[in-house]
């Protein structure tokens, strides 16, 4: 893989950032170069967030995700925001438990998955992004699972470890979707 | 031979340029004089201001550093947090404490930055000839407020000592005068108390000194004394405003 | 040196300037810069350090003054409006010779502007600050790793020439993760300055920090002594970064965040057969201008691109001296360019080029 640039999307409080900062330690376990951009300002208390995040064998240029390869949408405004941004070929994941939106271009790959609902199901209310992840994981192995798990570990602090499991298993649910 | 009334050691030899009756000289005498008694010239670093006493700089022979103007409360809290163990002072005027640099001067006070603030409070701006300060009196006469300062237009003046004493970190706060011997005394005493405030660790302490400017009041020096007397105390009572010790005891 | 950890760039300053032997930091909020406080306010305690949230950003200057003055190492950190207050005591600490760190995490102007990624204080930062005839060394990172690194170096250099010096970042750069590997952590050196005012103990002269003199002549001297600091410094403190320039029939100059936008058109053009090539100046005062030169002619055009409506293209525009065009592209706002819109006025160059 050379270069994959992310782009995430949702609701504050959802926990894009937390996500993307999974990936780009992941990425950065993997010995990939990386980087890492949140929107940040007053839409982030209550509005949309989103994150940027590239993952590449060379050194990053722009950082700000313009054109993803990968957009995952976790609410319906970003998706229409967003839908038309994402390369020909790339891949769009949504959360087809908030959004009931199809998307509209037919050169894109698509990935519906109720990744709310399964974290409801399973006793992990609040960890619908880290379904997304391990979905995303599955689609584009954008590290190695070693990684993945190491980044993790990273990406949570010390003060907060007895998260840790939780997230893990959500991240397995998502992969297994 | 001895020698009656010699210079203390904390001033340098670099003359004056103050105006003849100008009380600015015996402060500074008697900062200097508390600086010798209490043997910290080598420990301390005075912080001059912008006004008539920018240029205390060259009279202190203690480390000096010069500020924009009424900022002496926030470069003097630097040099204090960067090195606690000198005794830091800052020498100021009204328009220079009151004015711009009200702002500094609450928050140095309210945090009780552990710093001695001597005040000058003559009721102008001296430097550039005479204009309204913030603590010019109801009436008075300067270039600004050519026709007596109206309150209703230019305001009222600030009473500093007052205002600052109602802060928590104000460990000191004293009104004195230079006009008679007896008051250059308690002045001496209030300033000494201020440096000993500082070495014990309690915080900010403001001298504030009821002075003269007899050439933009366009007064003799006998007469601006007498002007003081009559006009500024009335308004600006001496005494002590805040004494954490004596709170205390 | 430590292990990669992944920091924002606002974090990795604050850590960096620890590490730099600095214990003295004096700031106020502002988005995008806060981090940067909020990272002292924790750390400084553990490290036996001063934080102080100051009144104001004119306060903040002047503690930063004052502490500098006394001789210790010590920083501030704002973002633009902020550095407007500050650019009084920024000429004070200039026309007093002391030594000072200031973090410039640039947002939109003008005004209260917005608080998104911009490059609009390049005039603030390199030729109007203050008042007054004075310079400060300019450093503009354009990867977190650089923020760390360059917080060193200008931290070095402020006082090995005495005088202040600023890392421009902005928006983008403060907000953004990258993997850095944080130097050895240097043990603070408060005491060398033999110029400090921090007491004489009676065993020299009394030191004064000063920058009033009331003779004219006696000012213009100073002045003119503290310009043949600066033109040693334009001699030997100037840094650019040469991407691809060899060959380059175009080149882009752009600094920081739009460098790097700029280094991925270039990629992109590249791989279309354009020659073309990037200078990314490291100092913006002083200004790489014998890096421009070096190029003048052998590249056919030069192309800046700037986060603001034209600012650093002034300074390109010297350096090319009229020899070969100068065309500009940016970008305001607080609106970061696509590395598109940046590739399509390469192609729309090279259609010029004969």
């Amino acid at each position: 893989m050379s270069d994959l640039n992310i782009l995430l999307a949702g609701f504050g409080g959802q926990g894009i950032l937390f996500t993307g900062k999974v990936i780009a330690y992941s990425g950065m376990m993997d010995g990939q170069e990386i980087s890492w951009l949140p929107s940040y300002g007053p839409e982030m208390r209550g509005g949309t967030a989103n994150c940027s995040v590239c993952l590449s064998d060379n050194k990053i240029g722009s950082p700000l995700v313009v054109n993803p390869d990968v957009l995952v949408a976790m609410n319906l405004p970003s998706l229409e925001k967003f839908e038309n941004d994402v390369v020909p070929g790339g891949l769009i994941i949504v959360d087809s438990s908030i959004i009931s939106k199809k998307v509209e271009r037919d050169d894109v790959n698509v990935v519906y998955i109720p990744a709310a609902k399964i974290a409801e199901d399973n006793g992990l209310k609040g960890a619908a992004n880290m379904v997304i992840l391990g979905r995303m994981f599955k689609e584009t192995k954008f590290c190695s699972e070693d990684s993945l798990d190491k980044g993790l570990k990273k990406s949570i602090p010390p003060k907060k470890e007895a998260l840790l499991e939780n997230n893990l298993k959500a991240i397995k649910l998502g992969i297994e979707s | 031979m001895a020698v009656k009334g010699e210079k203390p050691r904390a001033l340098t030899d670099v003359p004056f340029h103050y105006c003849p009756g100008c009380t600015h000289g015996i402060v500074h005498r008697l900062v200097a004089e508390v600086i010798d008694e209490l043997g910290i010239e080598g420990k301390t670093v005075g912080i001059a201001s912008v006004g008539c006493s920018v240029f205390t700089y060259n009279y202190f022979n203690c480390d000096m550093v010069q500020a924009p103007h009424g900022r002496a409360p926030a470069v003097a809290t630097g040099v204090k947090r960067a090195r606690p163990d000198n005794v830091v002072f800052t020498y100021q005027g009204d328009g220079d404490l009151a004015a711009i640099g009200a702002g500094e001067t609450v928050h140095a006070a309210a945090r009780g930055e552990n710093i001695v603030v001597i005040f000058i409070n003559n009721a102008i701006y001296g430097m550039t000839g005479g204009q309204m300060a913030p603590t010019t009196l109801p009436g008075q006469v300067t270039q600004t407020t050519p026709y007596g300062r109206d309150t209703k237009t230019a305001g009222n003046p600030i009473r500093v000592c007052e205002l600052l004493s109602s802060l928590d970190g104000v460990a000191l706060a004293q009104r004195v005068t230079v006009d008679n011997v007896k008051n250059v005394k308690n002045a001496k005493k209030a300033i000494k108390k201020a440096f000993e405030y500082q070495m014990e660790g309690l915080g900010y302490s403001i001298v504030e000194v009821v002075s003269t400017c007899p050439t933009n009041w366009g007064l003799s020096p006998k007469d601006a004394l007498q002007w003081l007397r009559d006009n500024m105390l009335p308004y600006y009572p001496l005494g002590v405003y805040k004494d954490v010790k004596e709170a205390k005891e | 040196m430590g292990e990669r950890v992944l920091m924002k760039g606002n974090e990795a300053i604050a850590e960096a300037a620890i590490a730099a032997g600095c214990r003295h930091f004096f700031g106020y909020p502002i988005t995008p810069q806060t981090e940067v406080a909020a990272y002292m306010s924790k750390r400084m305690p553990k490290v036996d350090g001063v934080y102080l949230q100051a009144e104001s950003e004119v306060a903040s200057i002047n503690m930063v003054l004052g502490a500098g003055a006394a001789g210790v190492r010590v920083m501030t950190s704002t973002s633009s409006p902020g550095v407007s207050l500050m650019a009084e005591g920024i000429s004070y600490i200039a026309g007093s010779d002391v030594p000072a760190l200031i973090i410039n995490v640039q947002r939109g102007g003008p005004g209260l502007g917005g608080i998104q990624p911009s490059q609009a204080d390049y005039f603030q930062a390199t030729k109007s600050t203050g008042h007054g005839d004075f310079h400060m060394l300019v450093f503009a990172p354009s990867t977190v790793q650089e923020m760390v690194d360059f917080v060193s170096i200008a931290f070095d250099l402020g006082d090995k020439y005495r005088m202040p010096a600023m890392i421009l970042s902005d928006g983008m750069l403060g907000q953004m993760m990258e993997p850095v590997e944080l130097p050895e952590a240097r043990n603070p050196d408060n005491d060398s300055k033999d110029w400090a005012a921090c007491g004489h103990k009676g065993k020299r002269e009394h030191n004064v920090i000063n920058s009033l003199y009331i003779q004219p002549q006696t000012l213009e001297d100073l002045v003119r002594a503290r310009y043949e600091k600066y033109e040693k410094i334009k001699e030997e403190e100037q840094r650019a970064e040469e991407y691809l320039t060899e060959d380059a029939e175009i080149i882009v100059v752009a600094y920081g965040a739009s460098s790097r936008v700029s280094r991925s058109a270039v990629d992109k053009a590249r791989k279309e057969g354009i020659k073309v090539g990037l200078i990314r100046p490291i100092t913006l005062w002083p200004f790489p201008e014998k890096t421009i030169a070096k190029y003048v002619d052998s590249a056919k055009k030069f192309l800046t691109v700037e986060m603001s409506m034209g600012q650093m293209v002034d300074d390109v525009r010297l350096a090319v001296n009229g020899k070969k065009p100068v065309e500009f592209y940016g970008r305001t706002g607080g609106m970061i360019p696509a590395p598109n819109e940046v590739y399509n006025k390469i192609v729309e160059m090279k259609g010029g080029v004969q």
